[in-house]
């Protein structure tokens, strides 16, 4: 399982990347896999929306399931990724790179630390 | 009588949720409405039981018996015969929700055909395999544009002139949607231009009907553009027989277009079953309710049908799904789609311009009876207001002493509008028809 040890994890198979309160978040690699192909993005948050940690900042559509993508942190909404509307596959092919979904400036980093670093999200205990 | 519980089951669930009997599950009802006495009559054999129906039945005045000029949302058209005799097949009857691709092709490809046919003839880019009927559409449409913007904007511009059941589902549907709703309180006469100062950046929907409640028909161009000047849907409500002859809403850009098809082959009925048809762009159609058949091809290159766009359904997006609706009006559907099969594109251009020349002739007619008067400057379809001399519910008591059901009273649903009477005229209206129920407003109003 690929999960660079740059980035934190949430329990929900979010990735965030944190470069001077400006967080850049997606979903991992094993989210990526267990959804399987990807057909729709659907990003419902706008820039400039103040959005709080486990609320819903985008829907993730694949030939299997449609998955909610949580904030793993809350802050105020910089920038969302049109790229991934019209290439959901991007999802699938760059998890941790060109599939960002969006960038925020954190509000609160203190919440950083319910997160998880790369070894602990690969250890983590799954139910299935 | 077979029922599914032994007494020990029950005993078992009884203790489980820690009641003795099940009279105890009860006691929130008041005594006096437990166990009333029913007076009901002695059984009775089939044949009394049948000559009784017979006889309720045959209190009922119908257009088959009556000469009707009744529209308002449903409408007196040829069903022929061939509607019936497919509809009765049991593999299309019988079947309850028969959506799994490998038993009900049949079905599926039913559906395909239903919408292909309601995107060509609204020129949307998709259909969904229906709706409940007219109301539940354009209530969905409403849903629709909430959940585009996100809930976001909150407010939807409804004109004064869409079926008042229609708007009284959509006030159904929205309670507790933190909604504003505005436009109603236009007068009546309020043509689609009077929405646009009403359209802003907080606008989701732009809702019309065409030809409106009234019968009329506007050019929606205007409108259109100001609600996509503030990035608004505009939907548009039709009648499907009038699309043989007027421009589909998809020349003045609509976003979406719901119907009531209860004219394409379905019986008038109190109640329905009627038929919501429900088209949209391509650019919406995740936003889209309801059922979505597709074309595919199966593991040997066969083409074949299924179920598309499930993802968009409330069994699996849940509460952000637009809709809870994930069901279609199938045997309705399926009547509709056999009716526009047999009309064809040439059939239904001259049925529409039938019903267009038969309403055009009475509405002139009428014109000529002294105290009656037809606007002779409004285009309309096949229905139009008469105004009277009389309140309208005394005219169509007068109609009716002669057989005639006459139109539908706007003094009903319009308060200012006692006097005028809608009056709808199809194919099934023969000119002697007309002629006769001009004979009869001409003595019972002649002074």
């Amino acid at each position: 399982m690929k999960a660079p040890a740059e980035l934190k994890y949430s329990k929900n198979d979010e990735w965030i990347r944190v470069e001077n309160e400006i967080a850049t978040m997606g979903i991992t690699d094993y989210a990526q896999d267990q959804l399987s192909d990807v057909v729709f993005i659907e990003i419902v948050v706008f820039e400039g929306d103040a959005i709080g940690k486990g609320e819903t900042c985008a829907v993730v559509e694949s030939v299997k399931a449609a998955a909610d993508i949580y904030m793993p942190v809350g802050g105020e909404i910089m920038a969302i990724n049109e790229a991934l509307v019209d290439s959901p596959e991007l999802i699938n092919e760059d998890p941790f790179g060109e599939a960002w979904l969006v960038k925020f400036k954190i509000s609160d980093p203190g919440e950083l630390d319910s997160l998880m670093d790369a070894e602990a999200y690969k250890n983590l205990e799954r139910d299935h | 009588m077979y029922t599914s519980h032994t007494q020990a089951d029950r005993e078992a669930m009884l203790k489980t949720i820690g009641v003795d009997k099940v009279e105890d599950l009860f006691q929130c009802l008041p005594d006096e409405g437990k166990f009333p006495q029913l007076a009901l009559p002695e059984g009775i054999t089939e044949m009394e039981a049948l000559d009784e129906l017979q006889y309720i039945s045959s209190v009922n005045e119908t257009p088959q018996e009556l000469i009707s000029f009744l529209g308002a949302g449903a409408y007196n058209h040829y069903i022929p015969a061939g509607v019936d005799s497919i509809l009765r097949r049991s593999e299309f009857y019988t079947a309850y929700t028969p959506y799994q691709p490998e038993i009900a092709q049949g079905t599926l490809q039913s559906i395909f055909e239903y919408q292909s046919l309601i995107a060509a003839l609204t020129g949307m880019d998709v259909a969904n395999a229906s709706h409940y009927d007219g109301a539940t559409a354009v209530a969905e449409a409403v849903n629709m544009a909430y959940h585009n913007f996100r809930g976001r904007r909150k407010k939807i511009v409804l004109s004064p002139t869409v079926h008042p059941q229609y708007r009284d589902t959509i006030h159904t549907y929205t309670k507790g949607m933190d909604l504003e709703i505005v436009g109603e309180n236009l007068k009546p006469e309020a043509g689609p231009d009077e929405l646009i100062s009403l359209i802003d950046d907080q606008t989701a929907l732009v809702l019309v009907q065409y030809p409106d409640f009234f019968g009329r028909i506007h050019d929606l161009t205007k409108l259109s553009e100001a609600a996509h000047a503030e990035k608004a849907l505009l939907s548009v409500h039709i009648n499907p027989i009038a699309l043989g002859l007027i421009k589909p809403p998809s020349e003045f850009d609509a976003d979406i277009v719901t119907g009531e098809g209860q004219p394409l082959g379905i019986p008038m009925a109190f109640g329905g079953p009627y038929l919501g048809l429900f088209a949209t762009k391509n650019q919406y159609v995740r936003k889209m309710s309801g059922r979505l058949a597709g074309e595919t091809v199966d593991t040997q290159g066969q083409r074949g049908y299924v179920l598309t766009l499930s993802t968009r359904e409330q069994h699996i997006r849940r509460e952000q799904a637009t809709s809870n609706i994930c069901t279609n009006q199938g045997l309705i559907a399926l009547a509709s789609t056999v009716y526009l099969s047999l009309l064809g594109k040439n059939g239904l251009q001259e049925l529409a311009s039938l019903n267009y020349h038969k309403a055009h002739y009475a509405a002139e007619r009428i014109s000529t009876v002294p105290g009656f008067m037809v606007n002779p400057l409004q285009p309309f379809f096949n229905e139009f207001v008469v105004h009277c001399p009389l309140p309208a519910a005394e005219i169509n008591k007068l109609l009716m002493a002669h057989d005639i059901l006459g139109g539908y009273d706007l003094g009903q649903d319009y308060p200012d509008l006692t006097h005028e009477l809608l009056v709808a005229v199809t194919e099934m209206n023969s000119r002697s028809e007309i002629d006769f129920m001009v004979e009869v407003l001409e003595e019972e109003t002649h002074d």
